[in-house]
């Protein structure tokens, strides 16, 4: 598989976050914010957006990696570094 | 033989409108099985039955409004014979929703035909976020048969995501339009609030516990399995609460006409937020009894139908406590309103990292705030002092939880 540009790589997470909260209005996070809280992403939530995200990306995240998830540009790079190992 | 009634799913509801039939005269019902949807303040509800028998004939037409207690459906009981059978006299024949032209529901105003108010002013064509059309496009929707309650009719994702599928057919939709819902979920909200201010003494109970053991419980628990097969947290939370209820039981139920009434099994309340605004309060049932993995599968299904508007009758009404959780929100206490008639209300704020004295040591740990609303009426200091004291045991000392 090509490897996952920058913007898909994004377009990919949100529409995992819109499928769980389709209100969320994700450009006018703050940048290096956290999402979750922002966004109202409570345990149960982030949960299904893991899911979501291992079902298109083939990437599960273990708990242990979850502080690295923190902000979104966070989840990005993290995202981008599994898919590229 | 005996008649099925409008259900009171809740201490100040008055009447439900009848969305849909999911039974038909002649059919075979269960106990417990869902036979219908109500629509309520607290959105569509789906109704369970608590009789085992025949449908003789269905009373309420789908569309009306119907005051709690009224017969909505006689049923027969096994082996029992229809009124007048023998004479050879039909029961009224109901139409079916299956075989009924999609049921003109006044709670689904917004389902075809689109006569949108707004249409002229865009030149007949309907206004609609970028977002929505492409959720509508997903899902195989035609935006055209959706109205849309954005500004100036436009669709919203909203719309889309409440529009009835297309292909489904039968189901109307289940909510009214976003707006009345809402305002109607308020309201509800507002009288059981009220009425708790009114009426209950409230006292308030807190503790601070460090949540490391039950932290480093949970990720040992998880280490092993996939995203989808994980508990969260709140899992252990509700145990710690349902196993502190089986010992202090005065926690556990309702005050009615003048009196603590006890409540039979451990049936959790769970406050949970809905996207858009308001709250729902369902119960996990017999949570004193369920695994890790079962409680986990319990509160999923629970979370997932309260906020797709699919709750059932008898979560509205079983819980004998309720606990909410705002730590998600990045609170970090709660003083909470006791939902009545439930008599206590257990709040948790955040998990966040604390000075810690240990061993004499000061150190760093993942904290927990654990609090009690309780009536006062019911219960005193002490009792919710045992209670709060046993949660934060459990809740420090997860070995406990599940017990072999």
């Amino acid at each position: 598989m090509a490897p996952l540009s920058r913007d898909t790589l994004r377009d990919t997470v949100i529409d995992a976050i819109l499928a769980v909260a389709p209100e969320a209005d994700i450009d006018a996070l703050p940048a290096g914010r956290p999402w979750r809280e922002a966004l109202e992403i409570d345990s149960f939530d982030f949960l299904n957006i893991l899911v979501d995200l291992e079902k298109r990306l083939g990437v599960g995240v273990p708990e242990s990696d979850y502080h690295e998830l923190e902000t979104l540009e966070g989840l990005l790079d993290y995202l981008e570094r599994r898919l590229a190992a | 033989m005996s008649e099925f009634r409008m259900p009171s799913l809740g201490a100040d509801m008055e009447s439900g409108t009848l969305v849909e039939w999911n039974i038909r005269p002649g059919e075979r019902v269960e106990r417990g099985q869902i036979v219908c949807v109500v629509e309520t303040q607290k959105g569509a509800i789906d109704v369970e039955i608590w009789e085992t028998g025949t449908v003789e004939r269905l009373v309420a037409e789908e569309g009306d409004k119907v005051p709690v207690g009224e017969v909505m459906a006689v049923i027969l009981a096994e082996g029992e014979k229809a009124e007048g059978e023998a004479a050879g006299q039909e029961a009224p024949v109901e139409p079916s929703p299956a075989e009924a032209p999609q049921a003109p529901s006044p709670r689904a105003p917004d389902v075809s035909p689109p006569v949108p108010p707004h249409a002229a002013a865009t030149g007949g064509r309907r206004r609609i976020s970028p977002a929505a059309r492409k959720r509508a496009g997903e899902l195989g929707l035609d935006p055209a048969n959706v109205s849309g309650s954005g500004p100036g009719g436009a669709i919203t994702l909203a719309d889309i995501e409440q529009a009835p599928e297309a292909p489904a057919g039968p189901r109307p939709a289940r909510r009214a339009a976003g707006h009345d819902a809402h305002a109607a979920m308020r309201q509800a909200i507002a009288a059981a609030m009220a009425r708790s201010k009114r009426e209950i003494p409230h006292y308030y109970l807190g503790h601070t516990l460090s949540a490391e053991p039950t932290l480093e419980w949970l990720a040992a628990y998880n280490a092993e399995r996939s995203v989808a097969e994980r508990l969260i947290f709140p899992v252990l939370q509700l145990r710690a609460v349902a196993m502190a209820l089986q010992e202090v039981p005065a926690l556990n139920g309702w005050f009615v006409d003048g009196a603590f009434r006890p409540a039979e099994g451990v049936h959790l309340g769970v406050a949970i937020a809905l996207r858009g605004g308001g709250l729902v309060a369902p119960a996990l049932h017999d949570a004193d009894r369920l695994d890790p993995d079962a409680m986990m599968a319990a509160l999923r299904d629970l979370l997932t139908r309260a906020r797709k508007d699919r709750l059932r009758s008898s979560e509205l009404t079983a819980a004998g406590l309720t606990v909410t959780n705002l730590g998600d929100l990045g609170v970090d206490s709660v003083q909470g309103v006791i939902y009545p008639p439930q008599v206590a209300l257990v709040g948790f704020g955040r998990i966040a990292e604390r000075p810690w004295v240990r061993d004499g040591r000061v150190v760093a740990a993942r904290c927990l705030q654990v609090s009690l609303a309780a009536d006062h009426r019911v219960t005193d200091g002490a009792i919710g002092a045992r209670f709060l004291t046993r949660l934060t045991d459990l809740l420090t000392e997860p070995d406990r939880l599940w017990p072999p």
